[in-house]
């Protein structure tokens, strides 16, 4: 355990602890930001109204529409110099949301991604694999800030290159895998292609994230990699990763709830639920200082476990995520939108947008197919022009979604409608 | 000169053939030559009928995505060598054949071949220089 001072706290330690940061932040909020003060004004509440934890049900939601709309700067809740680094979310539907971090963000950044690396095991004896991306993204830094508060080493490759990354991860004795869980599995398989021998290995354990996966998908990893797989959860309105993680129970994700507040709300009325009940993970930053936030919609379902877990932690834990509120799929740690898929079949001549998308999981990595429905304009006696019409299409998507789709011509109607309406999504991964 | 073609839109599943072939009979449409192209996910039914625009209506009143396209019938000496002239004639002269597919009835002697060509208007003119004969549409109803 990283901290255990903070993750194994008493319960009511903890919760005063909680009520005391809230009380600061919406003081700050409700000073700084005109934003939040715009909010709860029009909530009827105010600072004086929250004295301890359980007040926080009075505080109005932050969704991520919300956020988009004072871009770039209007969720600053300090001077614009105290800032030292920034990351956004892609934005791929809109402007990006914007996490600002002042010098003791990025402090704080690393000592929850200190404490998930510290899920396992992971000290500086250890060498850190780090497979996720770097950049605006936030996989690839949060790892590296937290293992180099703890002091392993890091290595920074990033994604891409499996053949190289498989060399690497055998001459550098690499203990610690970090990626998705996806990219976990084809590093397992291109090394099974190349004859790779796994026995070479030291990999110990690996926190995977970023994207939907499944109890199967834990037992292949651990299988085929010979690690110890678990589950890490953030997102970039929060810090990036780091805002909760599995621990070697591998029984539900400990939400590092003393920086990290989580409630469980209705995701149709947004009240709160009763510990066990399924719904829309919320959360408010208690300590962040460039851009804190309140009560975000994550629009991510789960629920909380109860009783006490056995490595110790106090911190409540969270079932694995089991879904989202709006549509949105993540594809190989892609967010898609159908109405983006939509946008791109419209502007292709002769194309109407009656579409399909059926989501599947072939070996390690998500399939995308589009199916499109065929009309008369579009059609041809001439397979080269429908091969053509095909590729157009599936390149089209790729430029917008930056993901490779299989686009498939159907029959007029095959796309099952109800109630007049197509059924535009089906997803057949089991996660 | 040239013939009318219905081009039918089926996707790979089972009894789609068998839809259109039932569609066609049901309005007493005669189904003359077919080809079919294929991938893996769709196909494209080509037909020659007796009745192109009665089989055009009865296909799209069943659901069906067809459209009449043109081609061109060539008469074929039904002997070794005699399609392959036809094809050399079009290779010298640069014209690109789409696909071609036969029909199973003769015309007195003679086989008779449907071509989708790139350029209909030349390769008419180019078949005439060289003596090869078109069958025509009134022709091929009464074959």
């Amino acid at each position: 355990m990283w901290n255990k001072s903070s993750e194994a706290m008493g319960r009511k330690e903890l919760a005063a602890l909680q009520g005391e940061r809230l009380a600061r932040l919406v003081e700050t909020l409700y000073r700084k930001v005109p934003f939040y003060k715009k909010k709860m004004d029009s909530a009827g509440v105010g600072p004086r109204d929250i004295t301890k934890i359980e007040d926080i049900a009075k505080l109005p939601f932050t969704t991520k529409d919300e956020m988009r709309e004072v871009y770039p700067y209007g969720l600053l809740a300090v001077d614009r110099k105290e800032i030292v680094e920034i990351h956004t979310s892609t934005g791929t539907t809109g402007k990006p949301v914007v996490d600002a971090y002042t010098r003791a963000d990025v402090d704080l950044w690393g000592e929850v991604m200190a404490r998930t690396l510290g899920m396992g095991d992971t000290t500086r004896d250890d060498t850190v694999h780090n497979a996720y991306g770097y950049g605006l993204f936030t996989g690839g830094l949060g790892v590296h800030y937290g293992a180099h508060k703890i002091g392993a080493i890091v290595l920074p490759i990033s994604g891409g290159n499996t053949k190289r990354q498989l060399m690497m991860l055998k001459d550098f004795g690499g203990t610690v895998l970090t990626c998705t869980p996806s990219y976990s599995l084809l590093l397992a398989e291109i090394g099974r292609e190349e004859k790779f021998d796994f026995s070479q290995l030291k990999l110990r354990v690996g926190l995977f994230g970023a994207e939907f996966w499944s109890e199967a998908m834990r037992k292949e990893i651990e299988e085929k990699l010979r690690l110890k797989a678990l589950d890490i959860y953030g997102l970039t309105e929060i810090i990036g990763p780091g805002v909760a993680s599995e621990c070697l129970a591998q029984n539900g994700l400990h939400v590092f709830e003393d920086v990290f507040y989580p409630e469980i709300v209705d995701p149709e009325t947004g009240k709160p639920l009763p510990a066990g009940e399924k719904g829309e993970l919320v959360v408010t930053t208690l300590t962040k200082e460039g851009t804190p936030v309140l009560r975000y919609r994550t629009r991510d379902i789960t629920h909380f476990l109860t009783g006490e877990c056995a490595c110790g932690r106090t911190h409540v834990r969270m079932h694995r995520l089991l879904g989202r509120t709006d549509d949105m799929l993540i594809i190989r740690g892609v967010n898609v939108f159908p109405s983006q898929i939509e946008e791109v079949l419209m502007k292709i001549e002769g194309v109407e947008p009656q579409y399909q998308i059926l989501v599947d999981r072939k070996g390690a990595l998500d399939s995308v197919e589009v199916q499109v429905e065929m009309n008369e304009t579009i059609f041809s006696d001439e397979m080269k022009s429908l091969a053509k019409m095909e590729k157009d299409i599936e390149s089209a998507l790729y430029s917008t979604l930056n993901i490779h789709t299989v686009v498939k011509l159907v029959e007029p109607k095959s796309i099952p409608r109800s109630e007049g309406k197509a059924k535009r999504v089906v997803d057949k991964r089991s996660l | 000169m040239n013939i009318k073609q219905i081009a039918v839109f089926l996707e790979n599943k089972k009894g789609r053939l068998a839809e259109v072939t039932r569609s066609l009979a049901s309005a007493g449409v005669n189904v003359r030559a077919l080809s079919l192209a294929e991938t893996t996910d769709f196909g494209i039914l080509r037909l020659i009928v007796n009745d192109p625009d009665q089989a055009l209506d009865c296909l799209k009143k069943s659901g069906f995505v067809a459209q009449v396209t043109e081609v061109i019938a060539i008469e074929v000496e039904d002997k070794p060598g005699g399609l392959a002239r036809i094809l050399e004639v079009c290779n010298t002269n640069d014209i690109n054949i789409e696909y071609m597919y036969a029909f199973v009835e003769k015309r007195v002697s003679n086989a008779v071949v449907i071509f989708k060509i790139d350029d209909h208007e030349k390769a008419h003119r180019v078949l005439k220089e060289n003596g090869i004969s078109v069958v025509t549409s009134d022709v091929l109803k009464n074959m």
